[in-house]
């Protein structure tokens, strides 16, 4: 008996029905894809990007060169090198993160006493050479610059968990 | 001895202790910001309370007596509770800038609050803030971090002698300064920055530079004066950032002086990273095969006893030896390492020895000191001789040049040799020298740096038998020589050999060639025209210009090296960082030049090298140990045809901060000489 109705299932061409079936359901439903880079997912006030130096209002950069996140870089990925600055504050004359080596944890976010480093909401920062994901002072405060209300945003959001 | 319980551990302390010390002899650590072991007890930062059975209230360990069958204890809650409170008083005017202030990472201050504060602060009112003062080009501060220890004021006062640094002010209006601006005139600043426990004084030249967690810190001898201070070099990558300080009770205490502190950023500039060769009479870059290449091809078919070598006056012992090894290969024996044409007698080592030892001065009870300023030639001795004075156990009378600040009381006795003669007649101080259980007699380098050297060391040592300073517990006959690298090349054996020429007579013509190793002490000039010239060295200083052939050598702080200091103390300087460029450590120049010159030399390797340096002078393998003992043979040196003149003595450091090689190629030590050697002192200089 089982092996008739087998057949009758396969003479009426069933299965081929009920995949179909099933494909034209989805071809109704509402997508979960979405096109990429036309479109974009919402990201989390935490989500960690690329780094910025941020900037206070009156232009004065924020970074003291306390090198607590050169220290607790579990990737030692960046390099600080200090100096009075000529009105006597404490100042960077190098700040480098070598993106490359970066495991984009936020642990120098969290070290940071004045918020000067940052990881912004930025992730589409792909180069064509190594060469370009070594960045230095300049890239990083320009970055900060670029994406200050953003991440001026995202802080305030995340700043009741903290 | 009295007996005192520490949290339940019994020990006994001798009467007259403190609590505090009865707490560290129990093991127990006691938190405190002013007290200090050598400096007087202050008892302002309220720190170090302790709680002490019977006693209504906390007390200040540091300030208080022990008292037979005292109880103390260290953990109650009671202390506890205090020493919170403390710190939440001392925190009130602390700004909370430690990630811009230097000290951050081995401060006191942040220690102590993180391991006995409390969890937050309660304060919200305006904090106070204190405008910065000038203390000179070495010594940064940052007043508004002052927690008012009086530490700086009590070191200025007590140990280094210039009793520049005050309070104004009460309670919270109570500054540290120096009370008219300028800067403080002490050759041991430095250690201000050491015993600051919070971040109001730090090194200027090291500002901002780097954190203490990204140092590499190397153990190293000072080689800059004598003394052979223990200092510790912290090093980031190819540079050194900072020299601090090693307590060795027997040397340097824990201090240490300027020049030896600040003075090495000269190792970046002016520095030999490649050989040289002359052609043409021009210097052109060479490779080594070119230098050793133009060294043989000029040595070739020399006389032996027309080459000769001098050594200077920081070089290791290693480099000394393995050199007159190579003079010797050669047939030499023109040897010297006596630039300064100093007329030491080496036939026993304890006539150019600081005999009774640095830590003798301790014992001390009369001083005499020719023809020298020991505030300048060395620093960390002078504070030990003051330390002596101050306890009022010490005389000091002096012979040199008049109006001489020694930071301590001494009697002028005369300014040349003319004063000796009347001190061996038995007059006025040779009375007290007498009286003396311990008298101590210092003779200069320099006042035996000339033409009646001789007579003027075989007069001091008779003075000192005469006095009774040579028996055989106590030996009171001192010579205070002025680098590190001095009695190591004197030990090792760099001294004109059996019919060998010493550097006057060298320089009076007959050489063809002379090998200098780092020997900057004396004018290149004076080398006749015609002789070859090799310059083995680490500075670009006075003589490098001179040199045929420039072999580029290390620094103290880039090789391993064994130094000697005055008191004949053999102490082991190690590597903190590669030397500079093509250059190497010198006695692999020398063995290498010696390949080259058809001599090998019978050592491969620093183990072997060190091994014949211990065979050929035992000292040097009493590694920071030294032969120490009295006198037993009073027999003096020899006194020379020239006899005592009427020449005034005149010291041989002119300028503190540019001494030396190094020194001279240092920012740092140019930015001091300026300050301190100009007249007129500078107001508002900041």
């Amino acid at each position: 008996m089982a092996s008739l109705d087998r057949m009758a299932r396969s003479l009426l061409l069933a299965e081929l029905a009920s995949g179909m079936a099933l494909t034209l359901k989805y071809f109704f439903k509402p997508k979960s894809t979405i096109s990429y880079p036309f479109e974009k997912t919402a990201l989390s006030p935490r989500f960690k990007g690329e780094h910025a130096l941020r900037r206070y209002a009156n232009g004065e950069e924020r970074c003291i060169a306390c090198k607590l996140c050169e220290a607790v870089c579990p990737a030692l990925a960046i390099t600080i090198e200090a100096e009075p600055r000529e009105d006597g504050s404490r100042r960077t004359t190098r700040y480098d993160i070598d993106m490359t080596k970066c495991i984009y944890c936020g642990m120098c976010e969290e070290a940071c006493p004045v918020d000067a480093i940052v990881e912004g909401p930025n992730f589409e920062f792909a180069t064509e050479t190594r060469a370009e994901l070594i960045y230095d002072k300049d890239r990083l405060l320009s970055n900060g610059d670029r994406w200050e209300p953003e991440i001026a945003k995202r802080l305030e959001l995340d700043a009741p968990y903290r | 001895m009295a007996k005192v319980t520490v949290d339940g551990i019994e020990i006994e302390v001798p009467n007259g202790a403190t609590v505090l010390q009865a707490c560290e002899a129990a093991g127990k650590e006691i938190p405190r910001f002013c007290y200090h072991e050598r400096l007087s007890v202050a008892g302002n930062c309220r720190m170090c309370l302790v709680e002490v059975e019977k006693a209504p209230k906390p007390v200040a360990s540091c300030a208080y007596p022990v008292a037979d069958g005292m109880k103390v204890f260290t953990d109650s809650a009671m202390v506890r509770n205090a020493r919170r409170n403390v710190m939440e008083f001392l925190l009130i005017n602390h700004p909370l800038d430690c990630p811009i202030c230097d000290q951050g990472g081995e401060c006191d201050l942040q220690d102590q609050a993180t391991a006995y504060g409390g969890q937050g602060g309660r304060y919200r009112e305006q904090k106070r803030a204190v405008k910065d003062k000038y203390m000179g080009p070495l010594v940064k501060t940052i007043m508004t971090r002052c927690i008012q220890c009086t530490r700086c004021i009590r070191f200025a006062t007590e140990v280094a002698g210039v009793p520049e640094l005050g309070a104004t002010g009460r309670g919270e209006d109570m500054q540290i300064g120096t009370y008219v601006e300028k800067a403080l005139s002490t050759e041991l600043s430095g250690n201000l920055i050491d015993i600051c426990p919070v971040g109001a004084l730090t090194s200027r030249p090291y500002a901002f530079v780097s954190r203490p967690w990204e140092l590499r810190k190397t153990d190293s001898i000072d080689v800059l004066d004598a003394v052979g201070a223990n200092i510790r070099i912290d090093t980031r990558g190819p540079e050194v950032l900072r020299i601090l300080p090693r307590t060795n009770e027997d040397v340097n205490e824990e201090w240490m002086a300027d020049r030896g502190r600040f003075s090495f950023d000269g190792l970046k500039r002016k520095r030999l990273d490649r050989p040289w060769i002359r052609v043409e009479g021009k210097l052109r870059p060479a490779s080594w095969e070119e230098a050793f290449a133009a060294i043989a091809d000029r040595f070739q078919g020399l006389k032996p006893e027309r080459v000769g070598a001098v050594a200077g006056d920081l070089v290791d012992a290693e480099s000394a030896f393995a050199l007159r090894e190579l003079m010797a290969g050669l047939g030499s024996s023109n040897l010297d390492c006596r630039q300064d044409g100093a007329a030491l007698d080496t036939s026993r080592r304890d006539f150019y020895l600081f005999n009774s030892g640095i830590a003798g001065i301790d014992e001390a009870d009369a001083l005499l000191i020719i023809g020298s300023n020991p505030r300048q030639e060395a620093p960390v001795l002078n504070a030990r001789i003051r330390k002596r004075w101050a306890s009022g156990a010490l005389k000091v009378g002096y012979v040199g040049p008049k109006g001489l600040n020694l930071t301590y009381k001494a009697q002028h006795l005369g300014e040349g040799p003319a004063a000796l003669a009347a001190l061996q007649a038995g007059e006025g101080f040779a009375e007290v020298l007498k009286g003396a259980s311990k008298p101590m007699i210092i003779l200069g380098r320099a006042a035996i740096a000339r033409a009646d050297g001789a007579a003027v060391l075989a007069a001091a040592w008779a003075l000192a038998d005469a006095v009774g300073a040579l028996t055989p517990d106590w030996h009171g006959f001192n010579l205070l020589h002025l680098f590190g690298g001095q009695v190591g090349a004197l030990d090792a054996g760099f001294l004109p050999g059996p019919g060998g020429k010493d550097l006057s007579a060298m320089l009076s013509g007959g050489m063809d060639a002379l090998w200098l190793l780092g020997a900057d002490g004396f004018d290149p000039a004076l080398i006749p025209a015609e002789t070859f010239v090799v310059y083995q060295g680490h500075h670009g200083d006075r003589a490098a210009s001179r040199a045929d052939v420039i072999l580029p050598g290390a620094a103290y702080p880039e090789k391993e090296g064994t130094y000697v200091n005055t008191e004949g103390r053999a102490q082991r300087g190690r590597l903190a960082l590669h030397p500079p460029g093509e250059a190497r450590e010198d006695w692999r120049i020398i063995r290498a030049a010696g390949a080259a010159l058809g001599v090998p030399l019978a050592f491969d390797t620093l183990d072997a090298l060190r091994a014949r340096l211990v065979a050929a002078n035992p000292v040097f393998g009493m590694v920071d140990g030294r032969v120490a003992g009295g006198c037993l043979d009073t027999t003096g040196p020899v006194a020379g045809p020239t006899p005592l003149s009427h020449t005034d003595f005149t010291l041989p450091v002119t300028d503190y901060w540019q001494a030396d090689a190094i020194s001279r190629a240092s920012e740092t030590m140019a930015e001091c000489s300026r300050i301190y050697n100009d007249a007129t002192p500078k107001l508002a200089a900041e």
